[in-house]
């Protein structure tokens, strides 16, 4: 998704026009529907002949489409035409329905998946060919993801409006999808994030950005040029990007300071504190441990838990990290890299050894499966 | 999401309920296996989790490299290799709980007598490409 000018700023207008159809009597399928197809005509159009008034130009085609659609669909259901009587494209007032978009696109009554199809769509403004190649998928399956998930929406009444929870969820979803190849989920991702919390006041809005922004600020240092991993304690710091961080501790300090805790704060305080110190040995674990006791009375996630017994091992020991592991299931996913890792603190290197590669025949990515396959190596040499 | 690998085999697998080698298939039962196979793929199309499947010749070669300017050894068709795929189908679905029983179903596919061949499928998730982002 490298954009050209002209690809971004659409981007940014397609969900504004979808809510402008709708706001002129148009259903949010049929908007959706034009609007992803004036999209398609702008990608072809514009870069040759730039339109003026862009907003203008996407709003009269999206229009036309609309009115065009709802007409054969009448002509097929020999219904009355009303749509004629609608005002033509003209002034546009500006009001802005993005909240809502969110909230209707991430509906709780469709599967995460659905979401985030639909998400990246409508308020995302991404065609659906480039959604399908981000998650590797055939166009047409991709396609019929989202007509589902709009069947789904279409039936909703306007008394369920849907919630915040889930609309951050779904941006947390495609942040974590992560990058490869041409398409940047993670960087979408911040994009829409961004956008929501300019249109609400939600403190978890606020922690989500925060916690996208300094994950990703160590995106830099977190894989070498041929694609492997480099774990948290041997990243190159200099790497991290200082303005991601400063914006990112900005925001959250801003969130904290009203008071009403969240998971996504908690977890982005955590980041905070990594990208605060200039060494793992330099990092306030005490204070991390404080934060994950946070998280897991937030959440009680087995995932926060698992990870606490790694802060747990810094903070106090590798035995103490052992002891938060103990109770834990051995079916979650980076168990056995914990343990591993715990053990090899712990100086039973012929364990950690063993865990390592158990871990990488565990692992469900490529880069990890290979950084545990090296880990168990380098460890069994060691032996 | 995750996706996952859907193996048919032609040897190698638990043996089938219905354990009727298809050339002793009337040329029907042959149509409605093959039709069977094509509604399945046609219904993950519509469903949003299809994203490719073939089939695959029985017979294949083994090729291995041989050395700087030497052209690769070839070797085979093994009659008597243990394991032999006969085709996939690549899912992408929403758990691995909603896998098994797409597997389950694909399973079904009648054979002789037009009965379901309650063939064993082998089921193998697909490990991700992109590195984690939160580390």
């Amino acid at each position: 998704m490298t954009d050209s000018p002209g690809e971004a700023l659409l981007r940014e207008l397609v969900p504004q026009v979808i809510g402008l159809l709708v706001r002129r009597g148009a259903d949010f399928v049929a908007a959706e529907d034009a609007v992803q197809d004036a999209l398609l005509s702008a990608l072809e159009a514009w870069p040759v002949d730039p339109p003026r008034d862009p907003k203008g130009w996407l709003v009269t085609v999206a229009w036309r489409r609309f009115v065009d659609a709802a007409r054969s669909d009448a002509a097929r259901t020999a219904r009355e035409l009303r749509v004629d009587a609608e005002p033509v494209p003209g002034a546009v007032t500006d009001r802005d329905d993005t909240l809502e978009l969110y909230l209707r696109c991430a509906h709780p009554s469709l599967t995460p998946a659905s979401a985030v199809a639909l998400t990246l769509r409508a308020v995302g403004g991404l065609t659906t060919r480039q959604i399908a190649e981000a998650y590797l998928v055939p166009e047409a399956t991709m396609a019929q993801r989202i007509s589902r998930a709009k069947r789904t929406v279409s039936r909703i009444s306007l008394d369920e409006p849907g919630s915040l929870v889930t609309a951050l969820r779904v941006l947390y979803l495609v942040f974590n999808e992560g990058y490869s190849g041409d398409t940047d989920l993670s960087s979408e991702a911040i994009r829409l994030a961004r956008r929501l919390h300019a249109v609400t006041d939600h403190e978890e809005a606020a922690g989500l950005l925060a916690l996208m922004l300094l994950h990703h600020a160590r995106r830099p240092a977190r894989t070498r040029p041929d694609g492997s991993l480099v774990p948290l304690t041997a990243q190159d710091r200099s790497l991290w990007d200082t303005d991601l961080v400063a914006e990112g501790v900005t925001i959250l300090q801003r969130a904290l300071s009203r008071g009403r805790l969240g998971e996504y704060q908690a977890q982005a305080a955590i980041a905070a504190l990594h990208c605060d110190a200039r060494s793992t040995a330099e990092t306030d674990w005490v204070q991390v441990v404080e934060w994950y006791d946070e998280l897991v009375s937030l959440t009680d996630s087995p995932v926060h838990r698992l990870n606490r017994a790694v802060a747990v091992g810094e903070a106090d020991g590798a035995r103490a990290g052992l002891a938060v592991l103990e109770p834990l299931d051995p079916e979650l996913p980076r168990y056995t890299a914990v343990a591993a890792h715990l053990y090899e603190k712990d100086g039973d290197l012929s364990r950690a050894a063993e865990l390592y590669a158990e871990a990488a025949r565990r692992a469900t990515n490529v880069p990890e499966r290979d950084h545990l396959a090296r880990e168990a190596a380098r460890v069994r040499q060691a032996l | 999401m995750t996706k996952y690998l859907l193996l048919k085999h032609y040897r190698g697998a638990p043996t089938p309920v219905n354990d009727v080698p298809m050339d002793q298939w009337t040329p029907e039962e042959v149509s409605d296996h093959i039709r069977f196979m094509g509604d399945f793929a046609a219904r993950l199309e519509e469903t949003g989790e299809f994203v490719d499947g073939q089939a695959l010749a029985p017979e294949g070669l083994w090729v291995r490299y041989d050395g700087e300017g030497r052209p690769p050894v070839t070797d085979g068709p093994f009659a008597e290799t243990k394991d032999l795929i006969a085709g996939w189908m690549l899912i992408d679905v929403e758990d691995q709980q909603r896998a098994i029983e797409l597997a389950g179903e694909l399973s079904s596919a009648p054979g002789a007598g037009g009965r379901p061949l309650h063939e064993w499928l082998e089921l193998r998730p697909i490990l991700e490409e992109a590195p984690p982002s939160d580390q």
